[in-house]
């Protein structure tokens, strides 16, 4: 505010308050003036609180209109299936809930060529089935529901119950680790006895696995699914040939799954352990199903037992844990863990399902020349 | 009843001074807007928005023409990074600044395990200033984009490249994701500031001008660093450009990727919420060291087979590096 308050006098030099502001300043040296010809003191000093109370108010509620809107996320359409709730389950909140669909960014990938990525999905096709339960559902499975399992060219969801919405498949066991392999040796018959011919390979993941189902067609584009073959990450201790670890997820040819069901019905597999990838091992060992090298040309691993983070950063797998005496190659820490065409990758969280869908798909450095070529001889 | 009527002149003075009070209040305001302005009407609130360039643009150019553009873009990233934050400052070393044309760390203090330059203090916009002044006399020759970064913040410059490509460096631009302060608009730091040659070069003037531009900030209270940068600015002429991909996504991010999934999908728990973040996006910080590594691999390696781009520009992987 400028200094001196004139009354008023239009023959005043030098500087002219606007005319709102002179009004106004008239208006309150007026009343001061009446206020003081009537010496009451109290009024004056009311007049002026409430001056300074109305200036206040006034300036607060300018603000408050002010305030930038909240940015809000860009909304599809709502999810068909309502208001998914964790009903049997304490703190909802905890869980991530909604979805977000990255495909939706067409303009993004106008200039992506993928003649090749849609020639192998013909060319190599691969059912997915995802162990999952009634419990996980609404907090993990429809992640993986909203992000790669959408690349498989079927998918199902495996659970001790049907489920018609979601939709899963109803197993017909109790839910438990004690369960895995009956899950296991059931999901197989299922998908044998439904879709064999829908499909080339048969892909086991878990409902916290993520797949790159691209890179999974690159690597049994090389193969036929008659020969009798399963790939995953390769275990060396109790087969000799080794097994594959469950949770990074393992893939059977066409061949490999008639086998294992036929093995069942004769008696040459049976359930001996619940410890389902071991029980797996040895029943492909027993039926002469060979046990795949699935790392890349340059000998990278592509199927891993933990998430991203674990594998690249250094001495985060201390040198006495269980894994480094396990894997049935060289395992290596740090950038040479891993495979530019990684396959999967374990442990993976609801928030990390999206996170990896945007680094893999999305996510890239403009006119950026990769250094692993997958198409050059190996090195 | 002589008591009443007092009370009543009371409650009526009051209630006179507060309408009085507010009506005071609006006129001022609106006037403040209009004044400062030199009356030129309302655009205090407005934002500068800066776009990546358009592909289908660029793919028009010759190849040849596009190849020189790309090698013209040269980028000049000075970190700033703390004694207290060697893994950090390591994860940086060994991550995405090898991208840069060059990379320069700065930290308030000597330090013997990496090679930084101190600037001998721990005032952040002191830090701000010394830093942009080292640049500046050091590397004005070679380097025309100038890019300024906490040790958090994990960057893909040529995503970075990209966007500049059709930006002359010779105009000052005063770029990264922008916020409105009053009618102050400037860069957050915590998301990557970039300047171009000219405008660095009008902040190496005024920066000497310790009326307009003082190290001890322009007003009476502390402002932080990227607000006093701002001002500085301002005064030559310089505005803040808020980036932006051709969709209007955000390319300069100040939170991790993962904060940003879980933020978009929390808020409408019930919905399909559009995927967050850009294919070209340039910075995302809150990045734990082990974090950059993860990043490093993502953007540079990880990608599906048999998808490939039709890029306009080429950037080939830096020599010596395993990680890329």
């Amino acid at each position: 505010l400028e200094q001196g308050q004139h009354h008023g006098s239009t023959e005043e030099p030098g500087f002219h308050l606007p005319l709102h502001w002179q009004l106004h300043l008239r208006l309150s040296a007026h009343y001061c003036l009446e206020m003081a010809v009537r010496r009451s003191v109290i009024s004056l000093l009311m007049f002026c609180c409430g001056l300074g109370l109305g200036f206040v108010i006034c300036h607060l509620a300018i603000n408050a209109i002010n305030k930038e809107a909240p940015l809000h996320s860009h909304l599809l359409f709502n999810d068909p299936h309502g208001h998914l709730e964790d009903s049997h389950h304490h703190q909802p909140h905890q869980h991530l809930q909604g979805e977000m669909n990255f495909n939706a960014d067409i303009s993004q990938h106008k200039d992506e060529n993928r003649s090749v990525a849609d020639e192998l999905y013909k060319k190599v096709r691969i059912l997915c089935w995802v162990m999952t339960g009634p419990q996980n559902l609404a907090t993990k499975a429809k992640h993986v529901k909203a992000t790669w399992s959408k690349k498989c060219n079927v998918v199902l969801f495996m659970s001790s119950e049907e489920d018609k919405d979601f939709p899963t498949v109803g197993l017909g066991v109790k839910e438990g680790r004690d369960q895995l392999y009956w899950k296991t040796i059931k999901a197989f018959h299922y998908v044998y006895e439904h879709h064999l011919n829908d499909a080339d390979w048969f892909m086991k993941a878990d409902d916290d696995t993520f797949v790159v189902v691209d890179n999974l067609r690159w690597l049994l584009s090389k193969y036929s699914p008659d020969q009798p073959i399963f790939f995953g990450r390769k275990f060396k201790p109790y087969i000799k040939q080794g097994y594959m670890s469950g949770g990074a997820g393992y893939v059977l040819s066409k061949e490999a799954l008639k086998r294992f069901v036929d093995a069942f019905k004769t008696g040459k597999c049976t359930h001996f352990t619940s410890t389902e990838d071991l029980a797996m091992g040895k029943c492909m060992e027993t039926v002469d199903v060979e046990a795949g090298d699935s790392r890349d040309t340059n000998k990278k691993e592509t199927f891993h037992p933990f998430p991203p983070e674990h594998h690249l950063s250094k001495s985060y797998l201390p040198k006495t844990f269980w894994y480094w005496n396990y894997c049935f190659y060289p395992a290596e820490e740090g950038p040479g863990c891993c495979s530019d065409l990684a396959v999967s990758f374990h442990y993976i969280d609801s928030k990390t399902m999206y996170y990896l869908e945007y680094m893999t798909y999305h996510l890239r450095p403009y006119g950026y020349k990769f250094r692993y070529n997958p198409d050059s001889p190996p090195k | 009843m002589r008591g009443k009527a007092k009370m009543m002149t009371e409650g009526t003075s009051f209630v006179k001074g507060v309408m009085l009070g507010g009506m005071f209040c609006l006129v001022f305001t609106l006037f403040a807007n209009t004044e400062i302005r030199g009356g030129s009407g309302l655009r205090s609130h407005e934002h500068h928005h800066l776009k990546a360039p358009n592909k289908e643009e660029l793919l028009k150019l010759p190849e040849a023409k596009r190849l020189e553009l790309s090698l013209t873009i040269r980028v000049l990233c000075l970190i700033m990074v703390t004694p207290k934050e060697i893994g950090y400052w390591a994860s940086a070393v060994e991550t995405w600044s090898k991208h840069c044309d060059k990379a320069v760390f700065y930290s308030p203090e000597t330090i013997k395990i990496f090679e930084s330059v101190s600037l001998a203090t721990a005032d952040k916009w002191i830090q701000t200033r010394k830093a942009f002044q080292h640049a500046y006399e050091n590397y004005k020759d070679n380097y025309n984009w100038f890019f300024l970064v906490e040790s958090t913040t994990f960057a893909i410059i040529e995503n970075l490249k990209f966007f500049l490509l059709n930006k002359d460096p010779e105009q000052p631009f005063y770029v990264g994701h922008t916020v409105k302060s009053g009618d102050l608009e400037y860069v957050e730091s915590s998301s990557g500031v970039v300047l171009s040659i000219e405008a660095l070069e009008r902040l190496y003037r005024i920066l000497d001008d310790s009326a307009k531009c003082p190290e001890k900030g322009s007003l009476l209270w502390k402002m932080s660093q990227d607000k006093e940068l701002a001002v500085c600015l301002k005064y030559t002429g310089v505005l803040a450009d808020n980036a932006e991909d051709d969709e209007g996504k955000e390319l300069f991010n100040s939170k991790n990727i993962n904060t940003l999934v879980v933020e978009a999908m929390s808020k409408n728990p019930n919905e399909v919420v559009e995927g967050c973040c850009s294919d070209v996006a340039i910075t995302f910080d809150g990045n734990s060291p082990n974090h950059m590594h993860v990043l490093m691999y993502g953007v540079y390696r990880l990608r599906p087979y048999g998808h490939t781009f039709n890029d306009a520009l080429l950037f080939m992987p830096p020599v010596g590096s395993d990680n890329d």
